[in-house]
């Protein structure tokens, strides 16, 4: 039995804009959810709270003095990471690991919709030297990274497409807000962002908010709960430089799933798991994934063309459609597959639901031009 | 004394390293890291091959003009395929960033960690006061062009109030960290100065004058944070955390009773526990506390039980807070004398209290033989304490 496990999760729907509501109303959202679930009451029963943002994102200047209120904060523990809400998690994770915390929370959103110029806050994380006065669209790094990220391990366009048809039609069984019916016919005449990054490579940005409620394996025993196990948590930064980072990307995924498969005792990751939700922010990023997850054979692209990572596939990756069918809400991103994965292993995934999920992973990057990866495993 | 009632993995320090305190360094934010990080490993005898974890602390993300800001300094961190992430909780992030690394370690996943905390204001043209406009609720609070030091006066002016304390007393800290400051190698506004000057400094907002503040700065701080058995390997002198605690209260400011900082109350409630302190006035030896303004000082005292409220000012003038006082309060010369690069001065709070429990402090060590230290730091909308105890 691992330490820590997750008692309860929630989420708000996540849509492509959600006018009537603030950040910090979405928050309340997803924390009543997940309260309720988990059957705590924030005041009395949990003891740190975690958000992950970024100011920018918020266009506001300290962000997690925003916070305590409406996650039932005030006058407790709480912080704010600069990452992604799986940051958030794995620093929840350690807090109970320490033997002082017993139940924690774990906030993130995207309010995504609400950022007039999101490309140019993007731009706005480049190297102010050398790289933001050559990019003017940051289109044009997710391009670079497409054509290195295929250079370096030899992926296919076939597979980068298989890739797109996969997590869509998954996504259309899931009620994913851009999940499209599309076929091979749909590669014809490609919308070209940046050569090779087409339209369809890329994920839409997606509002929304989820809370996580993690608890002691000595509150989950006091209480009787049966929660979604944490086996194992990793996480890298790559380094600073995005163009270095071109020279192997994935390179610091590797680095996280060694970190969370020793924690976990994983030695065949590829046997070990029946469920993968991996970064698929762009196409091209869900192979590189499995590649540096280990979960690929030695040729990805026969993997995808033996359809190994299909919904009824033997290792089925993304079935939720990922980002691609369900939007990428920034930092809340995440947190959104782990919920996913938390669902399928409860038996509570809907439509979607595979049989016998007993072990998951759970793997992401920031978005671009970050080269910071998070990885957690979970089990039943 | 009681031991930690949480001590699952008992945590140490083993090395600090800081840069100089300006209030414009040309060294790039990479290379203010990079040097408190190469002193502080020196120090701990560890190379960074040797870490196992980075976290990284910043109070907003903007001074640097780079979102994602912690991405973009991963090289200056050395965070190159190691773990990695920021933490932050405005001004208070720098002894908070310590917090982090003490529970990467207490958690049992890191052995060695590297607690990176860096500030670099003098990007922000014309003043980083522009910058801070920004941390304002942007519907109630942004459109009245409200800055920092209006609300500070609110809260200067309010604990004055309420308490009866007068200018001249508080004044007194000035006086004492800028004279401390005179004997750190890293001070950005040590000086001589006496009471007169700081009454006859040009008013800001009133009760604010130019010398209750601490300057705009840049620099970094860092520490090197292991477990026991590291330790041992290391050093015959490590630097124990015994105890730390954060609290954050509520954004709406205006609703609160700014006499006295619940907050720290709780934080330090929290610290205190954890580090099996029933009386922090008697079994803290001396702290360094945080101190943007004058006022804070001793606000922060009385939140953190080290004065009864309203009695800071006191103990300041019957001079228990100087260095050889019964309660030395800032050693180090604080924010007031050394500069204050946000989260870097807070780290430079915690390796004061490092450098003083191992007797390395020189000119600044205090007269008394110390075993216990705290340090504090404070921030966001007037909103939240972190505080960590160490002892040797």
């Amino acid at each position: 039995m691992a330490d820590v496990g997750i008692i309860g999760v929630g989420t708000t729907q996540f849509r492509p804009e959600t006018r009537e509501k603030l950040f910090k109303e979405l928050m309340y959202e997803a924390a009543y959810r997940a309260y309720l679930e988990a059957g705590v009451d924030p005041r009395r029963d949990i003891d740190a709270f975690i958000t992950a943002s970024e100011d920018l994102w918020e266009g506001l200047a300290i962000f997690d003095e925003y916070v305590p209120d409406q996650l039932g904060g005030v006058l407790k523990p709480v912080f704010t990471v600069g990452g992604d809400g799986i940051h958030g998690l794995i620093h929840g994770y350690m807090l109970i690991k320490t033997g002082r915390f017993d139940v924690v929370a774990v906030e993130a959103h995207s309010k995504a919709s609400e950022i007039e110029n999101i490309k140019k806050v993007v731009r706005f994380a480049l190297d102010p030297i050398y790289l933001r006065p050559v990019i003017e669209d940051v289109d044009v790094l997710a391009g670079l990274e497409m054509a290195a990220s295929l250079g370096c391990y030899g992926i296919d366009m076939d597979t980068v497409n298989e890739v797109i048809l996969k997590n869509h039609f998954n996504g259309s069984f899931n009620s994913a807000p851009y999940a499209q019916n599309l076929d091979e016919n749909s590669f014809e005449t490609p919308e070209y962002l940046a050569e090779p990054l087409r339209a369809l490579d890329v994920a839409q940005y997606v509002d929304g908010g989820v809370v996580i409620v993690l608890a002691s394996k000595e509150y989950i025993s006091r209480e009787g709960l049966e929660p979604v196990w944490i086996e194992g948590v990793g996480w890298a930064t790559q380094g600073g430089r995005f163009e270095r980072f071109l020279d192997m990307p994935g390179e610091g995924l590797a680095a996280a799933a060694r970190m969370a498969y020793d924690m976990a005792g994983v030695s065949r990751p590829r046997r070990y798991f029946d469920l993968a939700e991996v970064d698929d922010r762009f196409s091209f990023r869900e192979p590189v994934s499995l590649i540096a997850l280990g979960l690929a054979s030695g040729d990805v692209n026969l993997d995808y063309a033996d359809r190994i990572f299909d919904m009824d596939g033997e290792l089925p990756v993304n079935v939720s459609g990922g980002f691609l069918a369900n939007g990428y809400p920034l930092e809340a991103g995440g947190l959104m597959k782990l919920v996913y994965a938390a669902r399928q292993i409860w038996g509570e995934a809907g439509p979607n639901q595979l049989d016998d999920v007993e072990k998951a992973l759970v793997a992401t990057r920031r978005e671009i031009p970050s080269t910071t990866y998070g990885v957690v495993v979970l089990s039943g | 004394m009681k031991m930690n009632i949480y001590r699952k993995n008992r945590v140490a320090c083993v090395g600090a390293g800081l840069t100089l305190f300006r209030r414009r360094l040309m060294e790039t934010s990479d290379e203010l890291m990079w040097l408190a990080a190469r002193q502080a490993l020196d120090e701990a005898g560890l190379t960074i091959e040797d870490i196992d974890c980075i976290i990284f602390g910043t109070a907003p993300d903007n001074f640097d003009g780079i979102h994602m800001q912690s991405e973009a300094l991963a090289d200056g961190a050395g965070a190159v395929n190691k773990p990695y992430t920021r933490v932050y909780v405005g001004g208070g992030t720098g002894v908070f960033s310590v917090i982090a690394g003490w529970w990467h370690v207490a958690s049992g996943l890191c052995d060695r960690v590297l607690v990176i905390a860096e500030e670099k204001m003098s990007h922000v043209q014309p003043h980083p006061q522009y910058l801070f406009h920004h941390i304002f609720d942007p519907v109630t609070e942004k459109p009245l062009g409200v800055n920092l030091i209006w609300i500070f006066a609110l809260e200067m002016h309010r604990y004055m109030y309420k308490y009866g304390i007068k200018k001249e007393d508080i004044a007194l800290v000035s006086v004492k960290n800028k004279r401390n400051a005179l004997d750190h190698p890293s001070a950005q506004v040590a000086a001589k100065i006496t009471v007169e000057d700081v009454l006859n400094s040009e008013v800001l907002v009133w009760p604010v004058q130019r010398l209750d503040i601490s300057p705009v700065s840049d620099g970094a701080g860092a520490l090197v944070l292991v477990s026991e058995s590291e330790a041992k390997k290391l050093t015959d002198e490590p630097i124990w955390i015994d105890g730390v605690g954060w609290s954050l209260d509520t954004m709406y400011w205006t609703n609160r009773d700014l006499a006295f900082p619940v907050y720290l109350y709780y934080a330090g409630k929290m610290a205190y526990e954890m580090a099996g302190i029933e009386n922090p006035r008697k079994e803290i030896d001396f702290a360094e506390v945080y101190d943007p303004f004058d006022y804070k000082e001793l606000h922060h005292m009385e939140g953190l039980q080290l004065a009864r409220k309203g009695e800071a000012p006191i103990l300041t003038r019957e001079g228990v807070t100087e260095r050889d006082g019964d309660l030395p309060i800032n050693p180090s010369g604080g924010l007031l004398g050394v500069g204050n690069p946000i989260a870097a001065a807070g780290i430079m709070k915690v390796a004061e209290v490092y450098w003083q429990l191992r007797g390395m402090a020189g000119k600044r060590q205090v007269k008394k033989d110390v075993v216990t230290g705290l340090a504090q730091a404070w921030g966001d909308l007037m909103q939240v304490g972190t505080v960590v105890v160490m002892r040797r």
